[in-house]
């Protein structure tokens, strides 16, 4: 799923770099301060997620569970991805410097996009239910990646489009694999704590009490005073 | 995380404390940062291959003065090859060209051929020079040097408490999938698998989200106001300057050579 450097034609390695930034600042914006922990401990198991493999077939693939990463955090999947994708990077080798643009995007984009696709229903829906949108938003979010991977090299010259088609068909069967994944996870998850795939606005559990921040300041002014 | 990173102390700012750095870890990380990005878009805009290797040797002698193991690192390098090997190997069966030999009835052609091996020499030229000057230092180096490079305070945030929790969560998988074991489960191409593994997966977000909050909690008891402090000595001397000029020569020579090259042939 990674490309790696040296592959791609500069203007779309360019487009890339301009769409992650712009991914991340959209991101960034809807992630307050208080809500850090939170995704960065849930950008750390997504992390993990890479490190786990499951079988298929004779060989095994490693997770990577972007949809329901999508559903889980929202816009700002595309900060908590990217930072995977980095550490990756740097620590391991693995994809490059110059196209980090590039494989962000094919990432995480698909993941927002499960998300808001999928996060309105799945909230609203049992658990069964969940756990088959889940499923769909866990192999929609990989399909629309190898289609992002595919048409990235399409771009790159035409000699590349081959490959393009083989990087498609290959992964038909990680999707399978993700989707089942993903539905089990939902389908836990809603039952265990369905809070986690409820909308962002739903969710006040982690935001300061703005209540209480004032009364705090009300206080401090007035032993002031 | 230390095995994951290479690192016997991956969370403190010093480099393997006590030890005495490696030569190239002893510049300060910000210049080794931007050396490795500015190395990166000039390798990939190169269009020749006897640059390219120069850059892939450039890459080596930088290899050769770190510490980092060496077998680690080609292995590491082995697995990006691995990514790419396929693409490379269709390329000359699908550029058009002068043929050169057939497989199968494909016609491969020497642009194509010429075209992977240039492909294959800037992606191993750049892993290498980016493993050689960035990987040696530890995350929160790495942090703390993306934040004094005036990089989102909110992401260097985000990327701490990442590299924070994935030792944390990764131990927390191995206990799941120890208890998993106990009882007998083994992997196999069946629904029963990927079903397990989706529990396990969602139980790993469920319990990192707990976690979340307890240490959003203790964050807070600690009156945390949105702000780390970040402490380090980075200090830019003398000698990273010489470092940068000698590394920005070298850059411009390659660029130069190759832009040289095209014109006069």
């Amino acid at each position: 799923m990674h490309i790696v450097d040296g592959a791609l034609a500069p203007e779309v390695l360019i487009g890339g770099g301009v769409l992650a930034v712009a991914g991340l600042g959209l991101g960034l914006r809807k992630l307050p301060i208080d809500k850090i922990p939170a995704t960065g401990v849930l950008s750390a198991t997504f992390f993990v997620a890479s490190l786990i493999h499951v079988p298929v077939g004779p060989s095994s693939v490693h997770l990577i569970m972007s949809g329901l990463a999508g559903l889980v955090l929202g816009w700002t999947a595309f900060p908590a991805l990217f930072v995977g994708l980095l550490l990756q990077a740097v620590f391991f080798g693995f994809g490059g410097l110059t196209v980090l643009g590039v494989n962000t995007v094919n990432i995480a984009f698909p993941a927002v996009l499960a998300g808001l696709l999928f996060r309105g229903m799945v909230s609203r829906s049992n658990p069964v239910t969940a756990a088959v949108l889940g499923g769909c938003a866990g192999a929609f979010s990989i399909a629309l990646t190898t289609v992002f991977v595919a048409i990235s090299l399409a771009l790159s010259g035409d000699a590349f489009v081959p490959a393009a088609k083989l990087v498609f068909f290959a992964h038909i069967p990680i999707m399978v694999v993700e989707g089942l994944v993903s539905a089990a996870s939902v389908y836990l998850i809603a039952k265990v704590k369905p809070a986690l795939l409820q909308s962002a606005d739903q969710t006040s559990g982690f935001e300061m009490q703005p209540t209480a921040t004032l009364r705090a300041k009300q206080a401090g002014e007035a032993s002031n005073g | 995380m230390s095995h994951l990173f290479g690192h016997d102390q991956p969370l403190s700012v010093q480099a393997r404390g006590g030890h005495s750095p490696s030569f190239v870890g002893t510049f300060d990380p910000r210049v080794r940062v931007v050396a490795a990005c500015v190395f990166a878009i000039v390798v990939v805009a190169l269009h020749q291959i006897e640059f390219a290797l120069g850059a892939l040797i450039f890459a080596a002698i930088t290899m050769s003065l770190t510490d980092l193991p060496l077998r680690v690192t080609l292995k590491r390098m082995a697995a990006m090859d691995g990514f790419i090997i396929v693409m490379l190997v269709m390329l000359p069966f699908t550029t058009p060209g002068t043929p050169m030999f057939s497989i199968l009835g494909a016609e491969a052609s020497k642009e194509g051929l010429m075209h992977a091996i240039l492909v294959g020499i800037r992606a191993n030229a750049v892993v290498l020079m980016m493993l050689s000057l960035l990987s040696g230092m530890t995350p929160v180096t790495l942090g703390h040097t993306l934040y004094r490079l005036k990089c989102p305070p909110v992401l260097v945030h985000l990327m701490m408490f990442t590299v924070r929790y994935i030792s944390v969560l990764h131990d927390e998988y191995h206990r799941l999938r120890m208890a998993m074991k106990l009882r007998g489960f083994k992997a196999r191409n069946n629904a029963h698998t990927y079903r397990s593994f989706g529990y396990l997966f969602g139980m790993l977000v469920v319990r990192s989200l707990e976690r979340a909050e307890r240490v959003l909690e203790a964050m807070k008891c600690r009156g945390f106001s949105g702000h780390f402090p970040m402490i380090d000595d980075l200090a830019f001397k003398r000698r990273d300057g010489a470092f940068a000029v000698f590394f920005l020569a070298l850059i411009i020579a390659l660029v130069l050579m190759d832009l040289m090259y095209v014109v006069a042939y």
